[in-house]
């Protein structure tokens, strides 16, 4: 079988590829992961939530030494996406501190990441700058 | 504080670095022994010990130490709160002795960790494996590196960041003078792990971790352990004139985690529980941030010290950078911090940092700091933070 498959489940590839978040019902507070309840009331009922692909730098760092092997350097950086953060690398941007700047803005982009033995292609994200 | 008082009787710590020739139970045995004979009391009068320590949080250091020093039957609480583990050791003793179950407890953290090298961030799978999604993010490959960074430098090189993205005036040079001045510091303690002095400029041009972090910016891993003998007042008035002389009040012991907000869980957020611990602790101790003589916080990259002026409220909220170019934190500033060199120099060895914190706020309590007393020394405050995330707070002041 061949195909696509997101880096993780939270990147929704069609139509267009896009962060979904797990809303709560109650207090729309927002997260990324499988969730047993929500961190902030405590409620356990969750909506899809998707999430604005345009975004703000708010925070970011240039990883110079990592794990084995982790290319670097890369840009690990906080995005604000219209009020709901994501974790995520900066991508088609110089990795220096001339190029990355914080408020920055940004957008969502895709990749390949590797195809695996039966030929799917994992697609991985980041957010490069909007308007070069 | 509710209740009566409480005191630090006795406390100690081993000179950070590296140990080779010695394991992690030489290293409490000496911090442990070192407190009570500190305190001029025995093993045998402790009611309870709680024992701190990370890498090795399931081998059950507490026992394993009291088999060397004095198996006497009493409660061990073996803890582990990352890089507050040690906080939380006196934390427990402190409880303990609230609580009314013990009027003498000892705390010890205990940690060897020299050359470890990176602390967490993981490696990759071997390419060609099926991808198959797995965890709480149905994530079909390791996420270091991929989605942001897991490795502490990273983030929190973040933290720093997010502080100069919101209030401004942050830069590069800025963030290696304040590792500057810990080294600096650091100069003058016999006990530190590194006692160079290293100029911004040799800071800013040494091994680039992670941005704006190089390497002397980052806390560094070594040996080490440290530990204290935590009395009620009713026992500490049993004891001689001269063990009460010593004595140094704990003012204020508070530990908080963080509270939900917007983007915690994106990146930690180390500001909100901080600042809940501080104003927690400045009530209970009945003291201000004016009131300080002087403060140890949690510096494990130099991105973090300049938030946490701001977090313990050293200086108005989004005042940091300001602060910290007065020269107020520096040893001969209005607010000195870090002088006994802090996590980039001192060492951080996990679990012994929140109590060897103590240490030195007792030490210049007591007028015993040699060469780097801050004289006239009255009231200290002590941070921790360990990641997760567990805020420690302590105030401690001399003895009236």
């Amino acid at each position: 079988m061949s195909g696509t498959i997101p880096l993780v489940d939270y990147l929704v590839l069609d139509p267009e590829p896009h962060l979904v978040a797990n809303e709560c019902t109650n207090c729309k507070a927002k997260f990324f992961d499988r969730r047993n309840a929500c961190a902030s009331c405590g409620h356990t009922d969750f909506d899809k939530a998707t999430v604005p692909t345009n975004g703000e730098v708010r925070a970011f760092t240039i990883v110079s030494f990592a794990a084995p092997g982790i290319p670097v350097p890369f840009v690990a950086a906080v995005v604000d996406c219209e009020g709901t953060s994501v974790r995520a690398n900066l991508i088609n941007v110089e990795p220096d501190a001339e190029h990355v700047q914080l408020g920055m803005k940004v957008h969502l982009a895709t990749y390949p990441m590797g195809t695996d033995d039966e030929g799917t292609e994992a697609i991985a994200f980041g957010f490069e700058p909007l308007g070069g | 504080m509710a209740g009566e008082d409480l005191w630090i009787l006795g406390i100690s710590m081993t000179k950070f670095g590296k140990h080779p020739d010695k394991d992690t139970l030489d290293l409490a045995t000496e911090a442990a022994l070192g407190a009570l004979g500190d305190g001029g009391v025995e093993m045998r009068q402790m009611q309870v010990l709680a024992s701190g320590n990370l890498m090795a949080a399931a081998a059950g250091i507490g026992q394993q130490l009291q088999k060397q020093i004095g198996q006497t039957g009493i409660p061990v609480y073996n803890v582990t709160n990352a890089c507050a583990t040690g906080a939380t050791a006196v934390r427990v003793v402190a409880m303990a002795i609230k609580a009314g179950e013990a009027d003498m407890g000892l705390a010890v953290g205990v940690e060897k960790l020299a050359g470890a090298g990176l602390l967490a961030g993981g490696a990759r799978k071997q390419d060609g494996e099926a991808w198959t999604p797995s965890g709480r993010y149905g994530a079909v490959a390791a996420l270091d590196g991929r989605v942001g960074t897991e490795t502490m430098p990273g983030v929190f090189a973040q933290v720093g960041m997010e502080y100069g993205h919101r209030y401004g005036g942050t830069s590069f040079e800025l963030f290696a003078k304040i590792s500057e001045k810990n080294h600096g510091h650091s100069t003058l303690n016999p006990k530190a792990a590194y006692t160079k002095a290293m100029s911004a400029e040799q800071i800013m041009g040494d091994i680039m971790i992670a941005y704006p972090n190089t390497r002397p910016m980052c806390s560094a891993n070594c040996d080490g352990a440290a530990a204290a003998v935590v009395v009620s007042d009713a026992a500490l008035k049993r004891l001689s004139p001269e063990q009460r002389r010593r004595a140094v009040k704990i003012s204020a012991s508070i530990l908080t985690t963080d509270p939900w907000e917007e983007a915690c869980q994106i990146l930690p957020d180390v500001n909100t529980l901080t600042r809940n611990a501080a104003k927690q602790a400045y009530e209970q101790a009945g003291v201000g941030p004016e009131d300080l003589d002087l403060v140890e916080l949690h510096d494990c990259f130099a991105t973090a010290e300049l938030v946490h002026y701001d977090n313990l409220m050293l200086c108005e909220q989004g005042g940091a950078v300001d602060f910290f170019n007065s020269g107020a934190p520096f040893r001969d500033g209005s607010m000195p911090v870090n002088v006994s060199g802090g996590l980039e120099s001192k060492g951080h060895p996990i679990a012994a940092t929140g109590i060897a914190n103590l240490y030195e706020l007792a030490t210049h309590l007591r007028g015993e700091a040699g060469d780097r007393q801050i004289e006239g020394a009255r009231v200290g405050l002590a941070h921790v933070i360990g990641l997760g995330s567990a805020c420690g707070v302590h105030i401690l002041e001399k003895a009236a």
